[in-house]
């Protein structure tokens, strides 16, 4: 419609806040950049761009640094917190010509999977005011969902990415680890966090991880492997193809229903030629507890550098040093963030270390391993993104521990860096639910392929809590 | 009782990168604060480190000059601490895989050479500065320091006086300077020393509870430092109470230490894998590069000064001490072919020159390409030693040209014999009672007459023909 001029790029982003506004019962937004957003919508309306995305309006995780644009990553300990640099991600879309409408809500510090951690609010689903839309990249996934942008950026620890996508019925994809640059993404866990795009469907994914993925010489990490265009295989024949089937998962603590739409995406797939092929993951069940020691390890390593010194909240009148950091950190981080912080210096303590941090890094190779074997024989691998669809905020607040399971099927792609998507494939009670796509070392396009022929085939993309989208 | 002392050192050497260990922010020294310091040194949420490689060339020279192992795989961890001039709240270092291992270096003691064994020497980021002193009942932060690339070397505790402390160190920054990694401007901070102070009974196997003395900036404090320290510990000791493993602080007014946190007060590091980093790789190739673009060491030098030039040994230390001498010597060796008398003026008037002026020869006006006119011009008669120190003289002051200083003074040694001659004679003869004495056996007095005829030509005659004509003329 843009390229046809029947509409212009200002008119887009006009709507877009038109929604926002429309739909601030979501709290998806911290902060919003519309006079910035307007005025770059007006220059490509007068020097039109040949990128594209040229025009796309994109929800930022407020956990990017946007030069000039506040940044608080969902706390309170950076509510004053504006950038001088703007995340290698978010330069990338920009140089697309893409529209940066502002920043989306989030747990804090991205540790959540409710978006119930935020300093800024709870996030709500779109799908029901009463549940929570998941977590980390809440806002982003809700803004989606509700039909506010069409596109948003994430970031993926533990399935901060996938879980959120789930719950709101989108998809999004988290890359293998070295895909995208993490220059100018707030740390959480630096071993394991990986940004990726939220969109509805997986032929849009695609294209926004075309311009997001590049090889940063700021990031050590980054990769330094050739990208292919991640648009190319997606309608690739999936005859003869292998599914790899977990038959080590222990699914029995899931609802006869989700295993159901689970079971029907796997005939689904069936039908358009692929082969299913049980493989063994023996450690992943120690995923989760392997990851509650390096996610928390990194973390209380990372988050050291808010102490009031030199950016972020500062305490008022503490009266000595101790009291600044200790005041600061008290006021600015919120619980959830606090118990990170504390399991993380202790699996790092001398005499710990060993026993706790040493362990979980071996545990993560075998599981990697694991990944390694288990790809040798299939070309992906498919579970359920979540144990069930949202759920009611507040219902898993007082067990952290019933919390962190929510990334079961999730953390593992993390752990082994590995591509994985989730994509919406059925609806329980009229919640949607998404089914995760995970690929071997930088095979983002066969997880692409895959998803993007289901979504030939089926519309769950295409329903909106308002129904079915034309 | 007869105690014997155990030390260790670690030193840290800022090493000479123009830029910072993890960013691209500038080390240079003495910038207006909070200048030189970019994103990665601010440690700004999502910024992230890269390893500068020159740093790792650095130490390995360092490794490579010590005859130590080179991990070509090493690796960057984390210590984590809380301090306002540490901007991330950890600092990045080596512990479990530094850069260089077990090397060894050459001390010169009173009881002669000893090998100083060095453990590891590793690469990690200093921190910036605290400020107490500029606002009232405020503290500042200067971050142009936070991120200079640091090498910490790591000796064994096989130091045994405050003396051969000093001797260390002093090996330690010879080298380091010669080796081109650290500028070793002690009173800069560019090289600052931690020491572990132990005491035992002499014969036990055993070592003592140690001490450790922070952040010690110069020769003097680090002997004095390390004195108080041995007599304490035996204070302590015969006092029949123990020494306690603690930090402490050297107090240079007060000449004592004082304890800064005990071993319960210290803090749990956390150290673990920086995950920001990968290894650093050093390839086969680059190691040979390094190993080939070695300059000659010390030692070598002072060999080579020995047995190709045929200096004498003491000539050959003095001027083998520092590059900045060698560099010197070398330099004015290549203006004239008297090598020999290049070291005599060198280890002579021009160390008695530094002496009196406490400075080291870089900091003199002397330029090694004058310094060798100076010489050559000795050797091609054109001056006289004697005048020859009165120009070198000149330069220390102005820095001026040998030949200028010569042709401006007139100081050219007069070479037309029969000038001297008619000279000569004409001392002769107003000195009767002298030349009576001379001819009667005092021939003590012939240097009366040489001194007369130097006066009389205000020393620009050639020594030698006045010698001459002085015989023929008193026969």
């Amino acid at each position: 419609m843009i390229s046809e001029k029947e509409i212009s790029n200002k008119e887009v982003v006009q709507e877009v806040y038109r929604l926002i506004n429309e739909n601030s019962h979501l709290n998806a937004f911290v902060t919003l950049n519309e006079e910035s957003s307007i005025k770059k919508a007006q220059d490509l309306d007068n020097n039109p761009s040949d990128c594209s995305l040229a025009g796309i309006p994109i929800a930022q995780k407020d956990l990017f640094c946007t030069k000039g644009l506040r940044t608080t990553c969902g706390s309170k300990i950076l509510d004053n917190f504006v950038p001088p640099y703007s995340a290698t991600v978010i330069e990338n879309l920009e140089n697309a010509d893409c529209i940066s409408i502002g920043k989306t809500n989030m747990d804090e510090f991205a540790m959540g999977s409710s978006n119930e951690t935020s300093y800024f609010g709870n996030v709500h689903n779109p799908w029901g005011d009463k549940l929570v839309p998941g977590g980390s990249s809440g806002g982003s996934a809700s803004a989606v969902a509700a039909g506010i942008v069409p596109a948003a950026s994430g970031t993926d620890t533990g399935g901060s990415i996938r879980q959120p996508a789930s719950l709101c019925g989108i998809t999004g994809i988290k890359p293998t680890y070295g895909r995208v640059s993490r220059w100018g993404m707030i740390a959480f866990a630096s071993s394991l966090d990986q940004a990726g795009p939220m969109a509805r469907t997986v032929e849009d994914c695609a294209m926004l991880l075309n311009e997001m993925c590049s090889h940063d010489n700021k990031d050590t990490t980054s990769l330094d492997e050739d990208i292919p265009n991640f648009e190319e295989n997606l309608n690739q024949s999936l005859n003869g193809r292998k599914i790899g089937v977990v038959k080590d998962l222990d699914l029995s603590s899931l609802d006869n229903s989700v295993l159901k739409v689970y079971e029907n995406s796997l005939k689904e797939y069936v039908s358009l030629g692929a082969e299913l092929v049980d493989i063994s993951l023996p450690n992943l069940s120690l995923s989760v507890p392997t990851y509650y020691v390096v996610a928390p390890a990194e973390c209380s390593s990372n988050l050291s550098r808010f102490d009031g010194v030199k950016f972020g909240r500062r305490s008022e009148n503490p009266k000595d040093l101790e009291e600044l950091y200790i005041q600061t950190r008290t006021e600015g981080f919120g619980d959830e963030v606090k118990r990170r912080i504390l399991i993380g210096s202790y699996v790092l303590s001398a005499g710990y270390y060993d026993a706790y941090y040493k362990k979980a890094q071996q545990v993560r190779r075998l599981i990697k391993k694991d990944f390694d074997e288990a790809f040798s024989n299939v070309d992906v691998i498919m579970t359920p993104t979540t144990r069930g669809p949202a759920f009611e905020m507040g219902s898993k607040g007082s067990d952290p521990i019933q919390m962190y399971l929510e990334d079961l099927f999730t953390i593992s792609a993390n752990l082994a860096g590995l591509p994985a998507m989730s994509l919406p494939n059925g609806s329980i009670d009229n919640k949607p639910i998404g089914l995760q796509i995970i690929g071997n070392f930088l095979k983002e396009s066969t997880i692409l392929n895959f998803g993007h022929m289901y979504q030939t085939k089926t519309n769950w993309h295409m329903y909106t809590p308002e129904g079915l989208k034309q | 009782m007869s105690w014997e002392t155990v030390i260790g050192l670690e030193i840290h050497a800022q090493l000479s990168t123009k830029s910072k260990l993890f960013s691209g922010g500038s080390t240079e020294f003495g910038a207006e604060s909070n200048t030189h310091v970019d994103l990665v040194d601010m440690g700004l949420p999502g910024v992230l480190p890269v390893a500068n490689k020159e740093a790792f060339y650095k130490a390995i020279r360092f490794g490579l000059a010590t005859g130590a192992e080179i991990n070509q795989v090493s690796s960057f961890d984390r210590k984590n601490y809380f301090y306002p001039d540490l901007p991330k709240g950890y600092q990045i270092t080596q512990m479990t895989k530094p850069i260089v291992e077990k090397g060894s270096i050459k001390v010169s003691t009173d009881n002669g050479e000893k090998i100083i064994n060095i453990t590891r020497a590793h690469l990690e980021e200093d921190a910036g500065k605290s400020i107490h002193d500029l606002f009232e009942g405020e503290t500042g932060v200067d971050l142009n320091r936070a991120g200079t690339p640091l090498l910490e070397i790591v000796s064994e505790p096989e130091i045994s006086s405050a003396k051969e402390a000093v001797a260390y160190f002093k090996a330690v920054k010879q080298l380091v300077t010669f080796l081109d990694i650290c500028d070793g401007n002690m009173a800069q901070g560019s090289m600052r020393c931690d020491v572990n102070v132990s005491i035992k009974k002499s014969g036990d196997k055993e070592l003592g509870t140690r001490a450790e003395l922070k952040n010690i900036n110069s020769f003097k404090f680090i002997e004095k430092a390390i004195n108080y320290e041995i007599e304490r510990q035996i204070r302590v000791i015969e006092n029949g109470e123990s020494v306690v493993q603690e930090t402490r602080l050297y107090d240079s007014e007060k000449n004592e230490t004082r304890s800064m946190r005990s071993k319960e007060e210290a803090n749990d590091y956390r150290y673990f894998p920086c995950p920001d980093l990968l290894p650093v790789v050093i390839s086969d190739k680059e190691l040979k590069e390094i190993k080939d673009s070695l300059p000659e060491l010390p030692e070598q030098k002072e060999h080579r000064y020995i047995s190709e030039i045929g200096l004498e040994e003491s000539e050959a230390k003095i001027i083998s001490s520092s590059k900045t001498m060698a560099n010197m010597f070398e330099g004015a060796s290549r203006k004239t072919d008297d090598t020999k008398l290049v070291a005599k003026w060198l280890v002579g008037d021009v160390s008695a020159l530094l002496n009196k002026d406490n400075i080291e020869i870089d900091e003199s006006n002397l330029s090694p390409e004058n310094f060798g006119k100076l010489i050559e011009r000795i050797t091609d008669n054109t001056i006289s030693g004697k005048i020859a120190k009165s120009v070198l003289e000149e330069i220390w002051k102005s820095g001026s040209d040998v030949d200028n200083i010569i042709e401006s003074k007139g100081l050219v040694q007069i070479q037309d014999e029969s000038l001297l001659e008619e000279i000569a004679n004409k001392i002769v003869g107003s000195n009767p009672n002298q030349v009576e004495a001379y001819k009667g056996g005092k021939e003590k007095l012939f240097g009366f007459f040489v001194g007369q005829v130097m006066k009389e030509t205000q020393g620009k005659a050639n020594p030698k023909s006045v010698n001459e004509i002085l015989k023929k003329i008193l026969g």
